[in-house]
């Protein structure tokens, strides 16, 4: 199976470890991994800004890059949410251009959502060990139904040790550029989440989004603990070693 | 009322710079969310349930001229009044008149949101006529000095047991008590010897029912009937689209409303109250006058926002919003807090008055997935903020720079290469640390939170690398 990597402007920027990951997971459930050379970002943030005309720009970019190959993956359920059910309202005016949105729509997938129903890995390659807490990214969560996907992934690592935390499902308070529009009460959100997810004693927070990600890791650190890791699924269910310490 | 919502940036870092204030948003958190979530599962088939009540309140709104003309047609043929009001100072205009037309002297009230809107306490006063807020909670803050609700059901909620305790010792002049029963009397001995005096009750109203002309209340302290029975005039005050067809509409409305408000299978009073008082009943007013309000509410119809007349006014949106949980209601600046007021204020007030609102949500859809009446806040949120980009309200630092980011965005050599530009300096910055403590760029973020540094090359590079291809 062909499937295209979607890797985010995110992961590209600030953390290409974890597209290899994905990577790495693709091929070990039998895909052979393409990545477009020219990809940039989904548009999400001009669509969430306003900006009809640069999301569509930036939408019609994404599609005619991805759409000849039969499944788009992306290690983030916020970039997969947005070209998945935003793109066809972003096009909804252009009936062409939105035909084609709609196509490609129902192949694209967050990367455990893809590895669970779609490829269905068996075995994942990583050896990591220790208690992990994780945390459900919005877009993921309520706009593709990612829940249980990442949970049976970890289940197949036989050293980690999963302590859901108390409003797991809640919003971490990244919100895209909400986090820098209202850096206070985004930061005052995270503390939050951070202290509910901190009261498990888990040595690892893990997630599916790398915004959620930076932001907690983030606050994390400027409340002092320079102990508890912050790490994507696919790093987790690719590692080689096991936990630094706990909360 | 006045709306301060153009300044809710700063009102929302006073909430958060307010320690009192943080306590008792803690206090609060999580007690309806935790409620609903057992209520809920008491209907058998919710997400059908919901899907229903749309269809109804969808129903209504296709054609509410229609609807609204039915229900002064039946609710006249039971003696009411039917008035209308085009805004706020029209409201005061009318219950001024009524209240001048029966010699008014004290006017009892329930909770009603549209006498917020209008600001009809202070109008009231102006005309001679008493006002008396009887809902516990809006009695607390009436004499309070006038202080506005910070949630739609709760309006107190902001408040700890220690504050009312120091508020009714002061005005009532009674030993400090700190027992919740206790003070409850103590509201209702003061409030009973005004429902037995009072020429008018003001109420709001939940639902008004078209084929029986009625109104439905939902309370749960028993005001509301006293307001609505007691004294010999009643004024209904309530907005255009709260009309729904027939009481079986009612019905399945009402598995909906309180389990999402407070989590309750069923208020602990609810009242369908239709026409005068008649000559074989007992108790009911001689007059009944009902104020249909409009208040940008008629802009709405057949506009791209028009789902939103769908509201309840349940408060779940704001109960389950991670930002008014974090900074409460009052940051808001009007009279509707939360996700449903961020879409409700602009629409109401004007988009150019409250500018941030739109902006003041992560869109975590956690609004929009409990909402009864499956409102997508989220998304008329953000078409809120693409009308404000139309219309170019943002600030043009913002609207450049979004605008020289996409651009560069959909040029991925160019792109390419500041990405490598940008991970570079972050990396730089970061001097070694595996996160950034002060970052110029964006010092919205670093204010509260640490910038995890990048790994310091791009993946496009590194892949290009691996692969050994351009
Ligand atoms: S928008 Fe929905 S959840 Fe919010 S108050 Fe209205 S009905 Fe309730």
């Amino acid at each position: 199976m062909r499937i295209a990597l979607f890797v985010t402007c995110l992961v590209d920027m600030m953390r290409p470890r974890i597209g290899f990951a994905a990577i790495e997971l693709l091929e070990a459930a039998g895909c052979e991994v393409i990545v477009p050379g020219t990809q940039t970002c989904c548009g999400q943030p001009a669509w969430n800004s306003g900006d009809h005309a640069a999301a569509a720009a930036l939408a019609k970019k994404v599609i005619g890059e991805f759409e000849g190959h039969a499944y788009v993956v992306a290690p983030s359920g916020s970039c997969a949410d947005h070209i998945r059910n935003e793109y066809p309202k972003i096009l909804a005016d252009e009936p062409e251009w939105h035909a084609r949105a709609v196509a490609l729509a129902s192949r694209v997938f967050e990367l455990t959502d893809f590895l669970v129903n779609v490829a269905r890995l068996d075995a994942v390659p990583g050896r990591f060990a220790g208690s992990v807490t994780y945390h459900d990214s919005c877009s993921g969560l309520r706009g593709l139904g990612v829940k249980t996907q990442p949970r049976a992934l970890l289940g197949k690592l036989p050293g980690v040790e999963l302590r859901e935390m108390a409003g797991a499902e809640d919003c971490c308070g990244f919100g895209g550029t909400f986090s820098v529009k209202f850096g206070d009460i985004s930061a005052a959100i995270a503390e939050r989440k951070c202290g509910n997810a901190c009261a498990t004693g888990a040595g690892t927070i893990v997630g599916g989004d790398l915004g959620c990600l930076l932001n907690i890791e983030g606050k994390l650190r400027r409340m002092g603990d320079e102990r508890t890791r912050v790490m994507h699924i696919a790093e987790v269910l690719t590692a080689t070693d096991g936990e630094a310490g706990a909360c | 009322m006045e709306s301060r919502s153009h300044r809710f940036k700063a009102n929302a870092s006073a909430s958060l710079a307010n320690p009192v204030l943080q306590a008792n948003l803690k206090t609060a958190k999580g007690k309806f969310v935790d409620k609903r979530a057992i209520a809920i599962r008491e209907i058998d088939d919710f997400e059908g349930t919901r899907e229903a009540a749309k269809d109804i309140r969808n129903r209504v709104l296709e054609n509410l001229d229609l609807w609204l003309e039915k229900f002064e047609t039946t609710a006249h043929a039971r003696g009411a009044t039917v008035l209308w009001a085009k805004d706020g100072a029209e409201i005061c205009r009318h219950v001024a008149e009524i209240g001048r037309k029966h010699g008014v002297k004290k006017a009892v009230k329930s909770k009603s949101m549209l006498s917020e809107e209008a600001g009809l306490n202070l109008a009231l006063e102006a005309a001679g006529i008493q006002p008396v807020e009887t809902d516990l909670g809006e009695y607390i803050l009436q004499i309070n000095d006038n202080e506005p609700p910070s949630h739609i059901i709760a309006p107190v909620i902001h408040k700890s047991l220690d504050e009312v305790a120091d508020l009714f010792h002061a005005t009532h002049q009674t030993p400090r008590k700190t027992e919740i029963p206790a003070l409850t009397r103590e509201a209702r001995e003061v409030l009973r010897e005004h429902f037995l005096t009072a020429d008018m009750g003001i109420s709001g109203g939940n639902f008004l029912v078209a084929e029986t002309g009625s109104v439905a209340l939902v309370t749960n302290e028993g005001n509301g009937r006293m307001v609505t029975t007691l004294p010999r005039v009643h004024v209904v005050i309530t907005g255009i689209e709260k009309v729904i067809p027939t009481l079986e509409d009612l019905s399945l409305l009402m598995r909906l409303l309180p389990r999402s408000a407070t989590g309750q299978s069923i208020s602990n009073y609810v009242s369908v109250l239709t026409g005068v008082k008649r000559p074989d009943e007992q108790d009911g007013p001689e007059h009944l006058y009902y104020i249909l309000v409009d208040n940008g509410r008629a802009d709405v119809v057949g506009s791209e926002f028009q789902d939103m007349l769908r509201c309840i006014r349940c408060g779940a949106c704001m109960n389950h919003c991670p930002v008014y949980q974090t900074i409460g209601g009052h940051a808001y600046g009007w009279v509707y807090p939360g996700p449903m007021g961020s879409v409700l204020t602009p629409l109401y007030t004007g988009l150019e008055n409250a500018i941030d609102l739109p902006h003041a949500a992560t869109l975590c859809n956690q609004c929009g997935v409990v909402c009864p009446v499956k409102i997508p806040l989220p998304e008329l949120l953000r078409k809120l903020r693409e009308k404000q980009v139309d219309r170019k309200l943002r600030p043009l630092f913002e609207r450049i720079a979004l605008k020289a980011w996409a651009w560069v965005a959909g040029r991925p050599a160019l792109y390419g290469m500041g990405a490598r530009f940008a991970v570079r300096y972050l990396k730089w910055l970061a001097g070694g640390r595996a996160s950034i403590e002060i970052m110029g760029t964006a010092p919205e973020w670093t204010a509260g939170r640490n910038f995890p540094a990048p790994e310091g090359r791009t993946f496009r590079e590194l892949y290009a690398k691996r692969y050994n291809k351009k």
